[in-house]
């Protein structure tokens, strides 16, 4: 116990005990003990100054902060659809048999846990999974009798081959972007000789659009910001890559870092605001280390500090947060109140970030990609970067290329291509259907090929998951609802209640018990979520099934038991426990539906 | 000049900083809600104060009141999904009307009658949430919690003692208390605290006190919700 005080209070003084620092106090004092325990909660809420349930709130929010303890080697899965498509299920099952543990508990001996987790944005090199954090690529049984080894050695991660841990950047096709060969510094000299109104005009002139799905004009978001009452404003880069199938901005921050931050510094300078922030989702913690030393060569190089480049007043500089696997943050103001130190619940909208965002100050938060294409913009020239691309959609778009298809990775293309030349290129010769920005976005199906990647068309955030004529829709869609109904944050009652909903009548088809009110029930409930939820996870949380239904119906249909009405409660299945503990499996211990409706 | 907008075809009054749902009760509309407290910023979670403005559904509750917007909110579609989302509430609690001390003088059970509510027409979700008794006059019957925070916003703005918190997530979030054991008998909440009396539903009862109004005399069973909530307007 005094171990873990002085631990405590080493952690909480080095973030000047700073209850915005909560969410960052809480995974470090976790890295040291293993998990949260409730002492331990009572010891930093009393640091902080805070109400103790406030800190349990924010404990019990993140998938990655954990109550109870772990396993000292804890093992994650990948979940997404590419990684099960490539039989992450099978082998999950057989590293938990190998190692005498059930999905999901700590083994006895408080070894070992082993369960699943939303994408880790591993999918053009999976299935792969997170050990003590740390990402695992290209899973197959070989790799998994050789972890089962090293956990029974009780080998330490630190010491495991390398070769387990390498994660590929697969760039495919370059384009505007990953073809720069801009030097660090290179986009702000050019911004600078503009001034600040000329570089917000290039901005302008350029008509780019986020990159993180939602497609609101940059130069307007950067304009409400510079404009907004409060002089000390902020720049919030989103690297909280949780979108199922999207992997982009992995990419970028692992190769193409200078680019990002110069971008927030480009932010800076149009703005004026001296504070930025990077919040880097809990998944690529692995780059952690790798950024932060991005950041010390730009700080030396003049490039982030005070007077940047020699511009008197032109301050700027940027910390780095850590997420904890939560996908809800990846929403602008659930980020910001992540940020904050707080549960990753969406605000109430009016009013905007861009005049009330992090701690009430005006707050511009733009996707890692948005940030890297502001670099081209100053180099090139507004008019130049919008040359490229469509009317409505300027530049070019980096999608994540995964699933069914022979070159998964990252493809660089002009807005405006078509679903057909990205799968041409990508080598999938049998598609049947794409879905186009992750879990939240639309299932394309082969009649639909021909239209384009733009806002104006297949808007898309990066996703691209491929899938060929052996898929079945309904457990894609399936899976996409399980992701939904675990990361729900639970704060409004259509996303809260309707998400689990949908899973119990996903489930249910799934068993075979389906009947046609359900699909009436399913199209109700995702009517209540588009039109009801209180933020964009809710709202396109029914994407998938809605598209499924319309495009791919049959693959519902094929699962009803009867055109009538069938209960969820399953009279026979409700049985097993008493046959388990009686030890029987005979006729007469189970229940013939067919008869009993009959009598 | 007053500044107006349409509330059901029918013109509303408000001034500036006034959200749809304060400008419609100052004038006289009911708009059904859980968590919202006239005492209180809004919260905007329960939704069931949704109506369309424009072909978009919002939160009236939060959302300011703009000249000339024309605002649906008593029709067949957004009851329609006002009970949909009261029914989501009924199975994701357990509720058990005919037993509950609150019967009668219970906000869900009472907009539920009023948007008729015959069905919970979803599958139960059956959660598992033991009771708290740990503390010497209230008790904790988490199984009716609709997650409004209202005792949370109570407690930590008005009681300053912070006693509730939400933990966890999804359909995994439940209400907690400020003590390390867990239990409402180790916080120092007291039966005075506005948290204490402010629960729309039935989670925070006082102990020794049960059914001294029988049912069928309490103040749902006089009046219906839509026009005591409008009382108190007046």
């Amino acid at each position: 116990m005094p171990g873990i005080e002085r631990c405590v209070s080493e952690i909480v003084t080095r973030h000047g005990a700073d209850p915005s620092q909560l969410l960052q106090i809480l995974i470090q004092v976790q890295d040291v003990i293993g998990y949260l325990p409730a002492d331990c909660l009572s010891l930093i809420a009393e640091a902080l100054d805070l109400p103790r349930a406030r800190v349990e709130g924010v404990a019990g929010f993140y998938s990655f902060l954990h109550s109870r303890p772990v396993g000292r080697y804890r093992i994650l899965f990948s979940d997404n659809i590419t990684d099960r498509m490539l039989g992450a299920p099978a082998l999950m099952q057989a590293l938990c048999s190998k190692l005498w543990v059930e999905p999901g508990k700590l083994s006895e001996d408080g070894l070992v846990s082993i369960t699943t987790t939303s994408c880790t944005g591993m999918c053009d090199q999976g299935p792969a999974a997170l050990i003590n954090g740390r990402p695992v690529t290209r899973l197959d049984h070989r790799r998994i009798n050789e972890i089962a080894e090293l956990v029974r050695q009780q080998v330490p991660v630190s010491a495991w081959p390398a070769a387990f841990f390498n994660v590929e950047d697969n760039i495919r096709r370059r384009d505007a972007l990953l073809a720069s060969t801009a030097a660090p510094g290179d986009a702000l000299r050019a911004a600078i000789r503009v001034g600040r109104e000329g570089w917000l005009t290039e901005m302008e002139r350029s008509r780019l659009r986020g990159r993180g799905g939602a497609g609101f004009t940059t130069a307007v978001k950067w304009k409400a910001c510079r404009d907004a009452d409060g002089a000390d404003k902020v720049i919030v880069c989103n690297a909280d890559e949780g979108e199922p199938g999207t992997f982009k901005d992995r990419v970028l921050l692992a190769s193409h870092a200078d680019l990002v931050f110069e971008g927030m510094t480009l932010a800076a300078w149009a703005t004026g605001a001296q504070k930025g922030f990077m919040y880097l989702r809990g998944e690529y913690r692995y780059l952690l280390e790798h950024l932060q030393a991005v950041l010390e060569r730009r700080r030396a190089a003049g490039l982030l500090g005070a007077g940047i480049r020699g511009q008197a007043g032109f301050d700027f500089d940027i910390d780095i947060h850590l997420g904890a696997g939560a996908y809800v943050c990846g929403e602008e103001t659930a980020l910001l109140e992540s940020l904050e130190g707080k549960r990753g619940t969406p605000r109430i909208r009016p009013p905007f970030p861009v005049t009330h965002g992090y701690l009430g100050r005006p707050t511009v938060v733009n996707n890692v990609e948005t940030l890297a294409k502001t670099t081209l913009v100053a180099l090139e020239g507004g008019e130049a970067f919008a040359a490229t691309g469509t009317a409505q959609s300027t530049g070019t778009k980096l999608l994540s290329v995964s699933g069914d298809c022979a070159y998964p990775g990252i493809y660089e293309y002009p807005f405006g291509v078509s679903i057909e030349r990205v799968l041409e290129d990508c080598g999938a010769s049998d598609a049947q259907a794409v879905q186009a920005g992750g879990a939240s976005g639309v299932l394309i199906a082969g009649y639909e090929f021909h239209r384009r990647v733009a806002f104006e068309d297949v808007p898309t955030a990066g996703a691209f998951m491929v899938f060929d004529s052996g898929r079945d829709a309904f457990e894609i869609a399936r899976n996409f609802v399980d992701f939904f109904a675990h990361e729900s944050c639970g704060f409004c009652t259509p996303c809260r209640v309707g998400t689990s909903l949908l899973k119990g009548y996903m489930d249910k088809l799934a068993s075979g018990h389906g009947a046609k009110p359900d699909l009436a029930d399913i199209e109700w409930v995702t009517r209540l979520l588009k039109n009801a939820s209180h933020c964009g996870l809710g709202s396109s949380a029914p994407n998938p099934v809605i598209d499924t239904l319309v495009k791919f119906r049959p693959t519902f249909e094929r699962r009803l038991e009867s055109l009538h009405f069938e209960p969820a409660f399953d009279l026979d299945a409700a049985l097993a426990t008493a046959r388990r503990i009686t030890g029987r499996d005979d006729a007469a211990a189970h229940l013939d539906r067919k008869k009993e409706t009959q009598r | 000049m007053t500044r107006r907008f349409m509330f059901d075809g029918q013109p509303v009054a408000f001034e500036d900083g006034q959200t749809i749902m304060e400008a419609a009760r100052a004038a006289g509309h009911f708009i059904p809600y859980l968590c919202w407290h006239p005492d209180f910023p809004p919260h905007g979670s329960c939704k069931l104060c949704i109506v369309k403005v424009g072909g978009r559904h919002v939160s009236s509750c939060a959302l300011p009141a703009k000249e000339g917007m024309e605002v649906e909110s008593n029709t067949p579609e957004i009851n329609a999904e006002r009970r949909a989302l009261l029914q989501m509430l009924f199975v994701e609690g357990n509720h058990f009307c005919p037993s509950c001390e609150k019967s009668g003088n219970c906000q869900l059970q009472a907009l539920a009658y009023e948007l008729e509510m015959t069905s919970a027409r979803f599958n139960h979700i059956f959660p598992d949430r033991p009771v708290d008794a740990s503390h010497p006059d209230m008790l904790l019957e988490f199984n009716r919690c609709i997650f409004c925070e209202l005792c949370v916003r109570a407690s930590r703005d008005v009681d300053k003692k912070s006693v509730f918190s939400l933990t966890n997530r999804g359909i995994h979030k439940h209400l907690v208390v400020s003590a390390e054991s867990g239990r409402l008998g180790d916080t120092d909440f007291s039966r005075d605290d506005l948290a204490a009396n402010i629960c729309p539903v039935g989670v925070i009862l006082r102990k020794r006190v049960g059914f001294a109004v029988p049912i069928g005399q309490r103040i749902y069973d006089e009046k219906p919700i839509s026009q005591v909530s409008m009382e108190a307007e007046k």
